[in-house]
């Protein structure tokens, strides 16, 4: 039962016009839409339930506290894991990267060891590695890319050395909308000792993800690009690795007992969430993932499966129009970056924004994949749930506009 | 959308003192990373006044119109007058007083230049 059009009446925003037109949404990658459950169930926290989680036995604490320990069992489930303790809250895939190259990078990489990575990692799964073996004095080494946008996997045996400690991965780019091969990494990765991390903020929001079945170890997300709240965000780990890794933030909620000059740790995910958390957050993913889980995962890649074949069988007519990355549907997801001969990505974004559409420009925070494809920048138009054929032609109106007014 | 209104369009398809002067008192290359736009300001001084100014560069058409719209506008003025030039009048000079928070960056890269290369000059 995936019905765009009763899909789109659940979004509000998309009744709003822009510039004088109606709103054509093709930013999802950047961070998606919200549906009304979701808006209401964050609301619902607010005005019936608020209170602090875990510090009290009243009425509404342990309310608040019940709906957020929900939301964990929820996310548990949506991706297989194990354990609701393998769910470490945060504020987003950022935050969760950083707490794997903190808290188990720092405790266990030194001089020399290895920390593979791939060439088309968003900075948020580069510039934490880069600070981490400079301080430990680890080697920083990629996977490459072919000109297909593919990694280049067929010699990835011989990237692996008895020094390979972490191999973290995009699951799906961002820039080039590769799928890379986890599973097949992973298998890899886990014969030489090393453990992986997925970077998977473009592919837990749009298709199937089995954390037991890719057999990674760590795996990262944002509830923003996925129907839910901004600020609230998932680490998952290994029940096994959470236990023996020290605590990335300190203070309230993540202790068992303080002295004056000591502490010991709270039980896993506790450890790792210091402070008062997210919980409107938790519990507004939580209705994310319903409304997610309602239409079926599968669904949901089937349909953008679909957008992305038709988007790029029309954008590849257009004279002078090259997309990066794969130009099959099946191995890509619903991200299409592109560059068009002539114009600058920021003018497209420009003009398609006075057509009402809203694509990104820029690098997409993955500036070496433009380095290496020798651009400064692209324009990028990334679908989901709510977006139609008619949007996909009307940011093929928008092009030619585009093309008519800036071609010199 | 008066963002490319004809103006702009002109002055980004047939930029003006777009070039190199032979013999220039004064150069400076700005560039944003973050999006490739690229100018090289030069400037001949005389008697204290701005006596000819060129640019070369890339970049988007608004950054490219404007260093073509400003380069037009700081020929013959005081050089003094131009070290406390606010980005506003700029952006009056441009037409582009309403310009989105997220194409500033683009309007202003050839005045940005232009600042560096007189602060360059004390
Ligand atoms: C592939 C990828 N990784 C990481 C991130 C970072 O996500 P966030 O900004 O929510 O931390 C993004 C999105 O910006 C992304 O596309």
């Amino acid at each position: 039962m995936f019905d765009v059009n009763k899909i789109r009446e659940d979004f509000p925003i998309l009744k709003r016009k822009i510039n004088g037109h109606d709103l054509v949404y093709l930013d999802n990658a950047a961070t998606s839409q919200k549906p009304k459950a979701v808006i209401e169930a964050v609301a619902d926290f607010y005005e019936n339930h608020n209170a602090n989680v875990h510090r009290g036995v009243h009425t509404l604490s342990e309310e608040a506290t019940q709906m957020y320990e929900e939301a964990r069992v929820r996310v548990a489930k949506f991706i297989n894991a194990r354990l609701p303790s393998e769910i470490i809250f945060v504020r987003n895939s950022t935050e969760a990267l950083n707490l794997i190259v903190w808290s188990r990078g720092k405790a266990h990489l030194k001089k020399g060891d290895e920390i593979l990575l791939s060439e088309m990692e968003h900075h948020s799964n580069l510039v934490p590695w880069q600070l981490l073996a400079k301080e430990v004095g680890a080697v920083l080494k990629f996977i490459s890319f072919d000109e297909n946008g593919e990694l280049e996997i067929s010699n990835l045996k011989s990237q692996f050395s008895n020094r390979t400690k972490v191999v973290s991965v995009v699951h799906v780019s961002n820039s080039l909308g590769t799928i890379n091969p986890i599973k097949e990494m992973t298998k890899l990765a886990h014969e030489v000792g090393a453990i992986v991390v997925v970077d998977a903020a473009q592919s837990v929001p749009h298709m199937k993800v089995d954390v037991q079945s890719l057999g990674c170890d760590f795996l990262a997300f944002s509830g923003h690009k996925m129907l839910g709240p901004m600020g609230i965000g998932v680490l998952y780990g290994r029940q096994e690795l959470l236990e023996v890794m020290p605590p990335f933030l300190s203070g309230g909620d993540m202790i068992r007992s303080v002295t004056i000059n000591d502490a010991t740790w709270n039980e896993v995910p506790y450890k790792f969430e210091a402070g008062t958390p997210n919980v409107a957050g938790a519990v507004g993913l939580s209705a994310a993932i319903g409304y997610l889980a309602n239409l079926g995962m599968d669904n949901v890649r089937q349909h953008e499966i679909k957008l992305t074949d038709y988007a790029l069988k029309k954008l590849s007519v257009i004279p002078g129009l090259k997309v990066l990355g794969p130009l099959d549907a099946q191995k890509r997801g619903g991200v299409i970056a592109f560059t068009l001969k002539g114009t600058h990505p920021h003018d497209l974004a420009s003009v398609l924004d006075g057509e009402g559409i809203a694509v990104r420009s820029g690098h997409h925070c993955t500036m070496p994949v433009h380095l290496r494809l020798g651009i400064p920048a692209s324009t990028r138009a990334s679908f989901y749930i709510y977006n139609t054929k008619e949007e996909v032609d009307k940011l093929v109106d928008g092009l030619e506009k585009a093309k008519r007014l800036l071609t010199k | 959308m008066d963002l490319y209104r004809d103006e702009i369009l002109d002055h980004y398809k047939n930029p003006h003192n777009f070039g190199e002067l032979p013999d220039p008192k004064v150069s400076y290359e700005e560039y944003n990373p973050l999006c490739g736009d690229r100018v090289v300001l030069q400037l001949k001084i005389e008697n204290g006044k701005l006596k000819e100014v060129k640019f070369t560069g890339e970049g988007c058409a608004i950054s490219i119109a404007s260093a073509s719209m400003l380069t037009d506008y700081l020929v013959g003025k005081d050089i003094a007058e131009l070290k406390s030039l606010p980005g506003k009048k700029v952006l009056e000079v441009l037409g582009l007083s309403n310009i989105a928070a997220g194409r500033l960056k683009c309007a202003l890269l050839p005045f940005e230049a232009l600042k560096k290369s007189l602060a360059k000059l004390s």
